[in-house]
């Protein structure tokens, strides 16, 4: 026992969990901060979430020792045990499930102790993702590993979705990096055509349809012209993707108005300026914006922020704690927490480049790519470059489930890592 | 690693800009909290049909307090200042916050100007406290106090049914202020000001961007004729009864007087809870508006009921005689002495007992209905169609439907055994018939418009255009036809213009006016006085109802009540100074003391 602690105390990246505890412990400082309670000034008051915070705090280290200790083999070969397990409790929480907040993504575990599946869903995923693609005889040219790939992660996508968790289920989006880094042919053309489609979504949105037309029409009949002049073949395939993107602009109003729910819609408007509503749906962005932008370079010092103090934001503790550093910590504390993340985020992608198995490599970029999710989709909308969608910073925002799948995650590739040299 | 690069360095660049190079944000967390300042409407003002002030609105203020922000409050100085105790300070600070402890909370309400203009000045030493303006209620003339109303601090009920509401808002409790009360409130607005460290207001956020203009709420004109109704409750001093006014034409009430009444200015204030208790206490009722609560037999003023109904239903023609043997007549005998076979209008102008005891038993007995179960189901039909027997539901609340039995119910008291003779009572007006003074009145406002009424109510017009609500302007038929509406009139007519009517003392040469006397046997002591009125004759322009519990005969004071009303309406003022005397300064409450 005593040698194998030592062995992978002495194994395991530092780099890595340094981050990782830096991120944590700027946290727990946060969360103290944005509920400070002069009544209750003890950071360690079991009564006051900050408190709590540190009992997920030390549960989370705890389990990720324990993730350590267990066999690095253990992952890979109860990798779909672990998927079926949480696809088990995703379909527990539609039927049992508590509503928080609109969406329906808690299970009640008694004693006070509330679990969200969703959160573990991402790490269940990436194992059995992982797992899938590791194998010998997988192969993403072939179909068969395709759908089976696909499969893994959309039936867990859709049963977030299903919890009218979009957030979470936006996070599955990044397993396409994955498939892109595996070598799936067309996975960089998804990702383009995705980025295609959003930018006609936003200026059809912010131009209306018809200036879209023109536009479109306007480039349609340049295009003719220069096949014309250039005498160019595959004039046809040409008019044909032009068909596509008119029915792409024709159908996104109806998508925008009649499939997006109406706080969807509200907030999606909010960010592309259509719609100027500072009480409503803009006052959570707005007041964001004001706490992180009045930081200034320095920040107003621990415990000290205004905004912070007058719960000016809400959600400040969980999806809003970005604002308790800008307020706080200034420009200094937000390029600290944004470089700390680009660092392990780098960290992440050179430790999975180095692993020599496929499953360890796969499961590094996928918890790359859902890190990196969270970390967009939650500082873009602190700072007004996202919409509102309600995840959490990952090892800041308060919640133990969080913080808890989090750690999990990170420690099974800190654990993999470490085990690399052993694999032939 | 590309992009997480590239979307980490997007983000120094937007971070930096916000934090760094915008000062835009600075500022606006500079004048750092802000205060949600909800701006109460002024509340509609009440006039009565001639555009007399009768409600309108007084400043006051309202201590607020976001226990959070309240913090290094010197309570010695503080509690001083308001004039409470420190206990009570804890109090109040203490269910602020556990209402909550970052939103505001009522902490003293209703300071006065005066105090207010002395407190303000030094409220900066004390943080998270603020002043919210707000409207009191006052009454000019002080009349009408039940119909007019009173408003009062919302409840938990009425808190949990309408989510415009704040804990600590007023609303209408009763009366007018109670059925208006979402035209007469308007809209609230919504000022959001910046306030600094040291809890001044800086004064408006993003440039008003925010603010909300507050609605005044509706103006209300009612139908009342304030003199009249003044006029009304002096002629009721020192008696307990009501007095009810509708003008025939519109069904609008001129005058709603319920005695004994009260100053409506004294549920006004912080002395409103005292004084309420005061009034809750007192042995004669003043709260109780009993021209709709109060519910009466009316005896026999229902003859006049009881006459259409058979005259419609075809039972008696206006030649119809029934013998009366005076105070010997069985089974009920009759009070009053006249000609041994009266004829309808004889009748009425008698106010004979067996006549309309035989015109009901020959109604409920017609043949045509086949039995008298169906014939008192016919008859009890029509009542409803009257008016009698269930609420108008217009803009009264509160307002009690009285009572017509119901067949089921002789059924079940009588174990089905029942005849004419069994409910003989209802012929004139006593037993379980039940009516209230507005009822009554109607049935006056019914026969002088020959057929119809439109239901009571008190709004005239809203200050604006909106028109009234369209129940109170639509034409209610009784399903009795005129022709018989016209011989009831001439009836009524005699019972002031005949050598024997019950009225004939009050008749006034150049106002014509009919009515019907009514002489309540009840269970509460002296009979009760009951007259129903309307004038003049051929365009009638006031139809009454006056009840004087305990008062003995209709003639000796609800009839002359009822005739000094019709005057002081028609001529504006009275040309009888004596009768005027003997009601006003008659007493007879004492009665009541048993």
């Amino acid at each position: 026992m005593n040698s194998t602690r030592n062995s992978i105390i002495g194994k395991i990246d530092w780099v890595t969990v340094l981050i990782y505890l830096a991120l944590v412990l700027i946290g727990w400082f946060s969360i103290y901060s944005a509920k400070y309670d002069e009544l209750h000034p003890n950071m360690f008051d079991l009564s006051q979430v900050y408190g709590k915070q540190v009992i997920w705090i030390v549960a989370a280290l705890f389990i990720g020792f324990v993730v350590l200790l267990i066999d690095a083999k253990f992952f890979n070969a109860f990798a779909l045990w672990i998927y079926f397990l949480v696809i088990a409790s995703l379909v527990m929480v539609l039927v049992y499930g508590k509503a928080t907040k609109g969406a329906t993504s808690w299970i009640d575990l008694g004693a006070g102790i509330k679990f969200q599946p969703s959160e573990f869903a991402k790490m269940a995923t990436a194992l059995a993702l992982a797992s899938h693609l590791g194998r010998l005889d997988s192969d993403l040219r072939k179909r068969n590993t395709r759908l089976i790939s696909y499969a893994i992660i959309l039936v867990p996508m859709a049963l977030v979705l299903l919890q009218n968790d979009t957030g979470s289920a936006l996070v599955f989006i990044s397993f396409l990096f994955v498939l892109y880094r595996e070598g799936m042919p067309g996975a960089g053309i998804i990702m383009l055509l995705g980025v295609a489609a959003v930018m006609l979504f936003v200026f059809t949105l912010v131009w209306s349809q018809k200036v879209m037309y023109i536009v479109l029409g306007v480039m349609l009949i340049l295009t003719m012209v220069f096949y014309l002049i250039q005498k160019k073949k595959g004039i046809g395939k040409m008019l044909a993707v032009f068909a596509c993107l008119f029915v792409f602009v024709f159908s996104i109003n109806f998508a925008f108005n009649k499939v997006l729910q109406e706080h969807q819609r509200t907030r999606i408007e909010v960010l592309l300026g259509m719609k100027e509503d500072l009480k409503g749906a803009g006052y959570n962005v707005h007041q964001s914006k004001i706490a992180i932008g009045s930081g200034g370079f320095w920040g107003k010092g621990f415990l000290q922020g205004t905004q912070t103090r007058y719960d000016f934001v809400p959600e400040q503790h969980t999806d809003f704690i970005f604002c308790t550093v800008g307020e706080e910590g200034g420009f200094k504390g937000t390029a600290i927490v944004v470089l700390l993340y680009v660092a392990l985020l780098v960290r992440l992608i050179v430790l999975a480049e180095r692993q020599r198995s496929a499953f360890s490599r796969i499961y590094g970029y996928s918890i790359a790519g859902i890190i990196f999710m969270h970390f967009a989709i939650n500082i873009g909308m602190t700072i007004g470059l996202m919409p509102v969608i309600g995840i959490p910073l990952p090892f800041l925002s308060y919640g133990g489930s969080s913080l808890l799948a989090f750690t999990i995650m990170l420690a099974i590739f800190v654990k993999q890592d470490a085990y690399r040299l052993n694999i032939l | 690693m590309g992009i997480f690069i590239a979307v980490g360095v997007a983000f120094l660049l937007k971070l930096f800009s916000l934090q760094v190079l915008d000062r835009h944000y600075k500022q606006l967390a500079d004048n750092n909290a802000l205060r949600f300042l909800t701006q109460y409407p002024a509340r509609g003002k009440v006039y009565d049909r001639n555009g007399k002030l009768l409600v309108y609105n007084e400043a006051v203020y309202d201590l607020m307090v976001i226990p959070k922000q309240a913090r290094d409050i010197d309570t010695t100085l503080f509690c001083n200042l308001l004039d409470i105790t420190k206990e009570s300070y804890i109090e109040r600070i203490t269910k602020a916050r556990n209402f909550s402890p970052v939103k505001s909370s009522l902490f003293l309400s209703q300071i006065s100007k005066e105090d207010y203009a002395h407190i303000v000045e030094v409220l900066y030493k004390f943080p998270g406290f603020y002043f919210q303006t707000r409207t009191l209620r006052h009454y000019p003339s002080a009349i009408a106090a039940h119909t007019l109303g009173y408003i009062g601090e919302i409840s938990q009920s009425e808190l949990d049914k309408d989510p415009y509401y704040r804990a600590g808002d007023y609303v209408g409790k009763s009366g007018l202020e109670k059925s208006y009360e979402k035209e007469l409130r308007g809209v609230k607005g919504l000022k959001v000001v910046t306030v600094d460290v040291h809890n001044r207001e800086m004064g408006s956020f993003m440039d008003g961007e925010l603010d909300e203009e507050p609605q005044p709420g509706k103006d209300i004109y009612l139908g009342l004729d304030a003199d009249l109704q003044a006029y009304g409750e002096s002629l009721m001093h020192g008696k307990i009864g009501s007095i009810v006014a509708i003008e025939p034409e519109t069904g609008q009430i001129l005058a709603f007087v319920s005695s004994p009444s009260y100053d409506p200015n004294l549920l006004v204030g912080r002395e409103r809870g005292k004084n309420y208790l005061t009034l809750q206490e007192d042995p004669m009722k003043p709260l109780i508006n009993r021209a709709i609560n109060g519910t009466y037999p009316p005896g026999s003023t229902f003859k006049t009921v009881v006459g259409l109904i058979a005259l419609q239903s075809g039972s008696i023609v206006p030649g119809t005689r029934f013998h009366c043997a005076g105070p010997g007549s069985m089974p009920i005998k009759c009070t009053h002495h006249h000609g041994s076979s009266p004829d309808f209008a004889n009748a009425i102008m008698n106010s004979c007992n067996p006549y309309f005891y035989e015109s009901f038993k020959a109604t409920i007995n017609n043949p045509k209905f086949g039995n008298i179960k169906n014939g008192y189901q016919y008859w009890k039909d029509m009542t409803y169609n009257m008016g009698l027997g269930h609420r108008f539901d217009t803009d009264i609340p509160y307002e009690l439907s009285g009572n017509i039995p119901t067949r089921e119910y002789y059924d079940r008291m009588y174990g089905g055994q029942w005849n004419s003779v069994t409910i003989r009572s209802l012929g004139i007006g006593q037993g379980e018939v039940l009516l209230t003074p507005l009822q009554l009145a109607n049935i006056a406002a019914t026969i002088a418009n020959e057929g119809y009424y439109y239901p009571p109510h008190l709004i005239k017009c809203f200050g604006d255009t909106t028109a009234i609500p369209e129940p109170m302007r639509t034409k209610v038929a009784t399903g009795v036809e005129q022709r018989h509406y016209k011989t009831m009139k001439a009836g009524l007519r005699t019972v002031f213009s005949g050598p024997a009517g019950t009225a004939r003392r009050y008749e006034m040469a150049d106002i014509p006016q009919c009515g019907k006397t009514g002489t309540a046997q009840n269970p509460h002591g002296n009979h009760h006085s009951l007259f129903i009125a309307f004038a003049p004759a051929d365009h009638p322009k006031i139809a009454l109802s006056i009840i004087i519990e305990n008062g003995g005969y209709g003639a000796t004071w609800a009839a002359p009540i009822a005739s000094l009303m019709i005057e002081k309406y028609i001529r504006g003022y009275t040309e009888r100074p004596e009768l005027e005397k003997r009601m006003l300064e008659g007493v007879i409450t004492y009665k009541n003391e048993r």
